[in-house]
């Protein structure tokens, strides 16, 4: 019961991560139905620059608490990695808005490695360590633990998708957003700016995808100029699995991708007669997307295809 | 006295080998009801997207209220005062038809992303006005039972009535109309017809398109017809009417 239970707290971490990075790909897919295959190194340089400004920060002797200097970082990584948002899109994928769909997904893949080499070239090939600043303390109940780091990522998580959905949902720009999403044309001949629409849209994305790229980091105690490659493509089965282009959707596929990976790892090492470990996670995550596509390919929350055509 | 509202001469639209509109011109006055008429593919609408910026046209003069709007952005032409409905209703489906006609105030409205994030209250009191004004328009068309339901729920003539509402929102001097009463019963094209002249009474000229020949007749201060991207007439609905090359872009030469 114990090992499940904590299997279950691991499980809601990674998994709210995996929402906050899902959203972005989401986001992007509701408005142009392109998938920013990008938006992985996204959340691995929002990481990378977050780590870099600390460490900055620590050697130049500024004493400060440790979630002070985490909150600097992030108010460095931010900015950064919206402005490479917008520059992508403005670069990579407006130009090609027009071009067969094909063409955008190619560049995203290609935008995607100049990135990840870009990265390499700044911050190296070996892990960086995530600095030790934040407390560890470990709660204890059940049987289980979770540490306050974790509890953190939990509860950091609820506030920005709490705040997402109000922005979305309540405010004059969120209705902008909807309608572009349902429809450019029309949004436009409201006065609707689209193109800036399109550009906010891919800064969200990036900012929460940065928060993400440092929770998973200070998690995991550590980054790496490849992180980006697979924690995107679990985060695009999570907005998969829940329908893409569906905010809802996001938030429930990365939880639930979270605990079936978490949960499955648990138990992979028994169900194969320690054939397989739990270092095998990753199995989960893509045999998710192949049922999700082959069984339900407009995800649980998303709409039939036939409806948005 | 009539002032002049719109103004567009010389407009020539190609589509690769389809000349969909060749050297059309015409004038607009202020406060009348201006018809549209033609057979099917004469460029209707292809002039409705060339007037509110959704296509640029290759050559041509387009003024409106003195303003050259000549290949400019659709939220340009809508921030000058034109505004459209469509032929084949185009509502945000999923939106709620208050949501709906509340996008339709964003051209009138500003929008930060700072203040959509820190909602200072000059943001929330503008959100507020956004919102009463919206509320106001569907009780305008005869809607406001309906203001919470999604777009995509109303009926077919309710649906008609959103689109309009949502088109009012952008305080337009111009409401270009796409064949609003295609599809409608005689008692709803009834109703629309008794909008349209309330529209026109408030103080917004209007543009339609319509097949519908007993309403235009009956509705319409001028009347122009186009056939194969060209004007072949413009006039009185009676005039129009008993007009010749109206009767033969129509109907096909008569025998001798």
């Amino acid at each position: 019961m114990d090992i499940f239970l904590q299997q279950i707290i691991n499980g809601l971490v990674v998994g709210s991560v995996y929402a906050l990075i899902a959203l972005g790909y989401t986001m992007v897919y509701g408005i142009l139905q392109l998938i920013n295959f990008a938006h992985g190194e996204i959340v691995m340089i929002g990481a990378m620059v977050t780590i870099t400004c600390i460490n900055f920060l620590i050697g130049h002797n500024v004493n400060l608490p440790g979630p002070l200097l985490l909150a600097l970082g992030l108010a460095m990584a931010i900015p950064v990695t919206m402005l490479l948002g917008y520059l992508i899109e403005r670069i990579a994928y407006r130009p090609l808005r027009k071009a067969p769909r094909l063409a955008p997904l190619i560049t995203a893949i290609g935008v995607s490695i100049v990135l990840q080499q870009a990265a390499m070239m700044i911050w190296g090939r070996n892990y960086r360590a995530f600095p030790a600043i934040l407390p560890s303390d470990v709660v204890e109940f059940g049987g289980a633990s979770i540490t306050t780091l974790q509890i953190a990522i939990i509860a950091l998580s609820i506030v920005l998708l709490i705040g997402l959905f109000l922005l979305i949902e309540r405010t004059k720009m969120g209705r902008a957003m909807r309608a572009t999403a349902q429809s450019p044309d029309v949004a436009r001949l409201m006065g609707v700016n689209v193109n800036n629409i399109i550009s906010l849209t891919f800064m969200i994305g990036s900012a929460l995808g940065a928060v993400a790229g440092v929770l998973v980091a200070a998690n995991y105690d550590q980054a790496h100029a490849y992180m980006g490659f697979m924690i995107g493509l679990k985060a695009f089965t999570a907005a998969v699995l829940g329908g893409i282009g569906n905010l809802g959707g996001a938030v429930l596929g990365g939880i639930l991708l979270g605990l079936i990976e978490s949960i499955g790892s648990g138990y992979l090492g028994d169900l194969t007669g320690g054939f397989l470990g739990s270092q095998y996670k990753d199995i989960f995550a893509f045999l998710v997307l192949i049922l999700v596509l082959i069984f339900r390919p407009s995800g649980l929350m998303g709409e039939r295809v036939a409806e948005r055509a | 006295m009539t002032k002049v509202l719109l103004e567009i001469s010389g407009i020539h639209k190609r589509f690769g080998g389809l000349h969909a509109l060749n050297d059309v011109a015409l004038t607009i006055n202020q406060g009348e009801i201006y018809g549209l008429i033609g057979p099917n593919g004469a460029g209707k609408t292809t002039l409705f997207n060339v007037l509110t910026g959704l296509y640029q046209p290759d050559e041509g003069k387009f003024t409106f209220n003195g303003k050259d709007l000549f290949c400019q952005k659709p939220y340009i032409v809508v921030g000058s005062g034109i505004a459209r409905t469509f032929q084949n209703i185009r509502l945000f489906a999923n939106m709620s038809a208050l949501e709906n006609v509340m996008v339709g105030r964003h051209v009138r409205t500003k929008a930060s992303v700072f203040g959509a994030i820190f909602r200072p209250p000059q943001v929330k009191n503008e959100e507020a006005a956004i919102r009463a004004r919206a509320m106001e328009l569907l009780e305008y068309v005869g809607i406001p039972h309906h203001a919470e339901e999604l777009a995509c729920n109303l009926s077919y003539g309710d649906q008609r009535r959103l689109e309009i509402a949502r088109a009012l929102a952008t305080d337009p001097q111009l409401l270009a109309l796409d064949e609003p009463a295609a599809g409608m019963n005689p008692k709803e094209t009834e109703d629309l017809k008794e909008l349209m002249q309330k529209i026109r009474n408030d103080g917004v000229t209007i543009l339609l398109i319509e097949h519908d020949v007993k309403l235009m007749m009956g509705l319409c201060d001028r009347i122009a017809v186009l056939d194969y991207g060209k004007k072949i007439a413009e006039g009185r609905p009676e005039e129009v009417k008993s007009n010749p090359r109206v009767i033969e872009a129509y109907l096909g030469v008569a025998p001798e």
